[in-house]
This record gives structure tokens, C-alpha cells and sequence, in this order.
């Protein structure tokens, strides 16, 4: 896909979280969208997966280890093709098959269930060794959030990972700056993160996680780092695309009511037009 | 009268991996710097490529392991009960058991018998928290045999599985041509009419030596070895119950949440018999040689000979 192809895509899939989050009454718009952009990213042009074949062997694997923002994944796997768009209206209701958060047991496409925070980058560094002991050539995905990686357990994931120089890994931080009590570097700093994914023996790129030239650059570097895992300090806007969410804390775990998710998908369809006319 | 043969059943585990490991390639052990009391360091010697050290980190290792099995391999964690099960509870909950992981939770180090390190390592309260967890085996051999038998059967199941170790040597009893292991079925050692004790783990051999003491003051006790604490014999429970109308536990581990409770539970809603749980009374354990402490909390074959004998009166 070229960036417009992505841009429109990841506008799609940024109306699709909306009106998820709007038909549970709850979850976790903002960094749904912050990450929206590197959802698709992955999913439309750096993964080998297959939406007719989810658990196929040899396939990458992508473990969302900031499991809550779920609409994000949900909507990017149902944009790909692995389960019906509309059932995403199902989400987090009663006996739907989209949980809360991610259940590998019931969603196609879903490689690992998580949503406690800290433990997805450990499963995807497991992921990673199996793929090396195996000598296959699947890479794996990880997304934490820059709040989640107050967790101590992603740091341990990190060293071990930078040990056993897991070069088919990549690391990716949602770095929007907000965290549910507020901005990140407020309620307890992670900063500077690339410096200390460094210290850890990574491979460390920081780039604008909202622009597709930088995104793309910073995979295909990923994919030519030798010897060693790389993380991507993605500096992304939380609720990027809906007007009133963007940059407010608040928007991290709440659901826009019926006026508000009109106002949000008027803004989403501007984004779409204004899209078009390029 | 020979000397009975005595191995801590963590030598089984190591052993029983290495045998194991000799026929199945997609088996690999993790440890956190522990191989050496965990006993994995024998797998480690014949399977150095497979056997992953992941240093001081319960939880990473978890996470680890839960990704391996998402890619087909069947990975053994190993650290002590403590940690494995402690620690790691909440890893072990959403990683492995909330997704139904095919990983296997080697835990030595379980109980008092540890000895001189203390409470902080003596782990009372594993059992309760893995038979917590959907789908969760909880398994607790008695012997070396048991314990052999009890890493194959995991292997075998496929599913989450936790099993306990020991630091202590203890007695080898079943060492017997008809001995057979088969998670989820108790073992009746011994037939009886007046109690019913069902033990598990080390406290196995503690009640066969105590039915002794017992049948000498005229007490038929039944043994029942009850290595599978979850899922639980409820048959055999109620069966031995009902029979002989009077029921003991006994086990190394907190009388809260272990077999005591799981017995309870089942007693109480199925079959209601009047009960005794011999165990660790809501308190931490302390510092001393493993035989003295199993002594001093009255967890050998004299200390529940004398509490059966009250109760049965």
C-alpha cells in the first residue's frame, strides 16, 4: 500500500474503534487511535499473515501487550478480513467473541490474550526464541504503551530479549504521553525510554508513530538490524483524528455518548474527504 | 532392616526431564538461575540448547514460556514454589491459564521441609493458588516413583499443569509392579474401616508410618494418596467417606486452600462427614533442618498419630 492507501485505511479503522467503543458504552478509545496508524502499518503492509489461515505456522505474530486498546486491534483485524466488520458492535456485550480484552481463544488473528499490563512483551520475546530454536523466519510484534513500561516485568522481557540478541523482534512503544492519572512524565517518568532500551541491548528508533514515511522507515530499519531486538519509540497523539479526544487524558478509558460519537465521526469523515481529494 | 531408599523428589523432576526430554524435541526447560536446586541443571548437562536460563526473572520466564507454547513447544518452568506459584500468580493466571497454555510449572522447594532458608522460602499457600485457576492440573507426588510418573503425565495432558516438588529426601514406597499414575484418580495404600486419611505429597509415607501407630492402639485407618489435588478424586473421597464416616487430611502446605479445603468442599456439599485437616495452622513457617521442622509442626507419622487418635475418639 502506499501512505495514502494507508492513511485511508487507518481512517477507516479509526471509525471502526469509534463506533465500537460507542456501542459497548466502554473502553478505551484514546490510545486506540494512537496506535490506529501503526495498527495498520503492521497489518497492511509489514506482516505475512492470512486472514483465511490465523494460525498458520509460519506466519508473523503480533501480541498487543497493551491489551485495552483492543478496539484498535479488533478493528484492524476485521479491516484485514479475519472476522466480520460489523461484529464489532458486538464488542465487550454479552456473549460476543470480542472481549474487553484480547482472547486468542475465541478471535481469529488474536495471536496471544492479554491485558494485564507488563507481561506481552515477555510473550512475544518467548515467541522470538521459538522462531530462532526453530530457525524460522517469522518476525514478532509487540505494542506497550509508554505508561505500561512502568511495569517492571517489560524490563526484565527487555534483557533477556537484548541477551539472546532476538533481532526478529521489534519493540514498539505507543508513546503518547498519557497515562489514566495523567501525562506520563507527571505521574512517574519513563524517560528517556530510547536511552534505556539501549542500555538493554536494543536497536532503538524514535520516530512520529502518526506519519507513514517515518513508520515505514523505521520496519524496513528493524528488518535490517542484525544481532540485535529494535524498538521503536513511536511518539504518537492520543485520540489522534477525533477532535476532542486528542491530547486528553480523559479519553484513555470512556466511551463518547450518541452526540459525541456523531461529532467524532463527522471529524473522521472530514479526515476521509479531505483523503479522497488527494 | 535395610536402609530405606531416599530421593528428594526434585532429583525425580530432573531425572524425569531428561528421560523425557531424550524422546520428544519440543520440550525445553526454563529456569531461573535456579538449575542447580531445581535440579534442571541434569536436564541442562544432556540438553544445553533446550534448557533456557532466563536469570532472576519469575515473571519474564512465564511470559516466555507462554509464547513458546503458542509456537508449539512444550515448555517446563522451574523455580521454587514460591515463586513458581507465588510470584508468578498472576502471570501463571493470565498468560497460561486464562488462555489454557500448554505449559508445564515445575515447583520445587514447596513446604517447611526446605528447612534452614525460612519462611520466606517455605511456600505454604501453591496449592491453594493454582487450584484456583480454570483448567489448572495441580499435581503433588509423594515419591520419587510418583514424581517421575507425575512430569510424564504432565507432558502427556494437554493443558496448563503445576506440580510440587520437594527439597527433602524422602522414602521411596511406591516402588511397587502394580503402581500406576493417572491424574485425577487417588491410591488407597491401605484399606480400612474406622478413618479415612488422605494425604498427599511427603505426608503420603507420614500417614502409612502413623496407621502403624494407629492399628497398634486398634485404629483401622485407609491411606488414601491423593497426588492429584485438582481435579480432585471425588469418587474416591466420597466412597472412602461414606465408609468409614470419619475423614482426615494431612498435607505440607496451609490447612487454607489445599487438599483440606478441597476435601471439604466436596464432603460438605456431597457427603457430610465429620473432618479434621492436618496441615499448617495460618502461619508461617521458620528457620531449622527440614526433619526437625516437619517434627516440630507435628506433620510426622507421631504428630498425626496423636491427632487422628483424639479425633477418632
Amino acid at each position: 500500500m502506499n501512505n495514502l492507501e494507508l492513511q485511508i485505511t487507518a481512517n477507516e479503522i479509526r471509525k471502526s474503534i469509534v463506533t465500537a467503543v460507542h456501542s459497548a458504552k466502554s473502553g478505551h478509545p484514546g490510545g486506540s487511535l494512537s496506535a490506529a496508524d501503526i495498527f495498520t502499518y503492521l497489518y497492511f503492509e509489514e506482516m505475512n499473515v492470512d486472514p483465511k489461515n490465523p494460525k498458520w505456522q509460519d506466519r508473523d505474530r503480533f501480541v498487543l501487550s497493551k491489551g485495552h486498546v483492543a478496539p484498535g486491534l479488533y478493528a484492524t483485524l476485521a479491516e484485514k478480513g479475519f472476522f466480520p466488520k460489523e461484529d464489532l458492535t458486538t464488542l465487550r456485550h454479552t456473549g460476543s467473541y470480542l472481549q474487553g480484552h484480547p482472547d486468542m481463544k475465541h478471535i481469529p488473528g488474536v495471536d496471544m490474550s492479554s491485558g494485564s499490563l507488563g507481561q506481552g512483551v515477555s510473550v512475544a520475546v518467548g515467541m522470538a526464541a521459538a522462531g530462532k530454536f526453530d530457525n524460522k523466519d517469522y518476525r514478532v510484534y509487540t505494542l506497550t504503551g509508554d505508561g505500561e513500561i512502568q511495569e517492571g516485568q517489560i524490563w526484565e522481557a527487555a534483557m533477556w530479549a537484548g541477551h539472546r540478541k532476538l533481532d526478529n523482534l521489534v519493540v514498539i512503544v505507543d508513546n503518547n504521553n498519557l497515562q489514566i492519572d495523567g501525562a506520563v512524565d507527571e505521574v512517574c517518568s519513563p524517560y528517556p525510554i530510547d536511552e534505556k532500551f539501549k542500555a538493554f541491548n536494543f536497536h532503538t528508533i524514535v520516530i512520529d508513530g502518526n506519519d507513514f514515511d517515518q513508520i515505514r522507515a523505521a520496519f524496513e530499519e528493524a528488518r535490517n538490524t542484525k544481532g540485535q531486538p529494535t524498538a521503536i519509540i513511536a511518539k504518537t497523539l492520543k485520540g489522534k483524528g477525533v477532535s476532542f479526544m486528542e491530547d486528553v487524558a480523559d479519553w484513555h478509558g470512556k466511551a463518547p455518548n450518541d452526540e459525541e460519537y456523531q461529532i467524532a465521526m463527522e471529524d473522521l469523515k472530514k479526515v476521509g474527504e479531505a483523503l479522497c481529494q488527494k | 532392616m535395610s536402609e530405606v531408599k531416599k530421593i528428594a523428589t526434585r532429583d525425580s523432576y530432573g531425572n524425569a526431564l531428561v528421560e523425557l526430554g531424550k524422546e520428544h524435541e519440543d520440550l525445553i526447560v526454563l529456569d531461573a538461575d535456579l538449575a542447580g536446586a531445581t535440579k534442571t541443571g541434569i536436564f541442562k548437562k544432556a540438553f544445553p540448547d533446550r534448557h533456557w536460563d532466563c536469570g532472576i526473572a519469575e515473571a519474564n520466564m512465564t511470559g516466555i514460556a507462554a509464547g513458546l507454547s503458542t509456537c508449539g513447544k512444550v515448555p517446563f518452568i522451574s523455580s521454587f514454589a514460591m515463586f513458581a506459584a507465588g510470584r508468578n500468580f498472576e502471570q501463571v493466571r493470565n498468560a497460561i491459564g486464562y488462555p489454557h497454555l500448554n505449559v508445564k510449572i515445575g515447583a520445587t522447594h514447596a513446604g517447611i521441609s526446605v528447612g534452614e532458608d525460612g519462611a520466606t522460602h517455605q511456600c505454604l499457600e501453591d496449592l491453594a493458588l493454582m487450584r484456583e485457576i480454570p483448567g489448572m492440573v495441580v499435581l503433588n507426588p509423594s515419591d520419587d516413583v510418583e514424581a517421575k510418573a507425575a512430569v510424564k503425565a504432565a507432558y502427556e495432558h494437554v493443558g496448563p499443569v503445576y506440580i510440587r516438588f520437594g527439597r527433602l529426601a524422602v522414602p521411596v514406597i511406591n516402588d511397587t509392579p502394580d503402581y500406576k499414575f493417572e491424574i485425577g484418580k487417588g491410591i488407597v495404600l491401605k484399606e480400612g474401616t474406622d478413618v479415612s486419611i488422605f494425604a498427599t505429597g511427603l505426608e503420603v509415607n507420614e500417614a502409612l508410618e502413623a496407621a502403624k501407630l494407629l492399628e497398634a492402639d486398634g485404629i483401622n485407618a485407609e491411606i488414601i494418596n491423593i497426588h492429584t489435588i485438582k481435579p480432585l478424586d471425588k469418587e474416591l473421597v466420597i466412597a472412602s467417606a461414606t465408609k468409614t464416616g470419619k475423614v482426615v487430611t494431612v498435607e505440607e502446605h496451609s490447612v487454607i486452600g489445599g487438599l483440606g479445603s478441597a476435601v471439604a468442599e466436596v464432603l460438605c456439599e456431597e457427603a457430610p462427614t465429620k473432618m479434621t485437616r492436618i496441615g499448617v495452622y495460618d502461619r508461617f513457617g521458620e528457620s531449622g533442618p527440614a526433619t526437625e521442622l516437619i517434627k516440630k509442626y507435628e506433620l510426622d507419622a507421631e504428630g498425626i498419630y496423636k491427632k487422628v487418635k483424639a479425633f477418632v475418639k
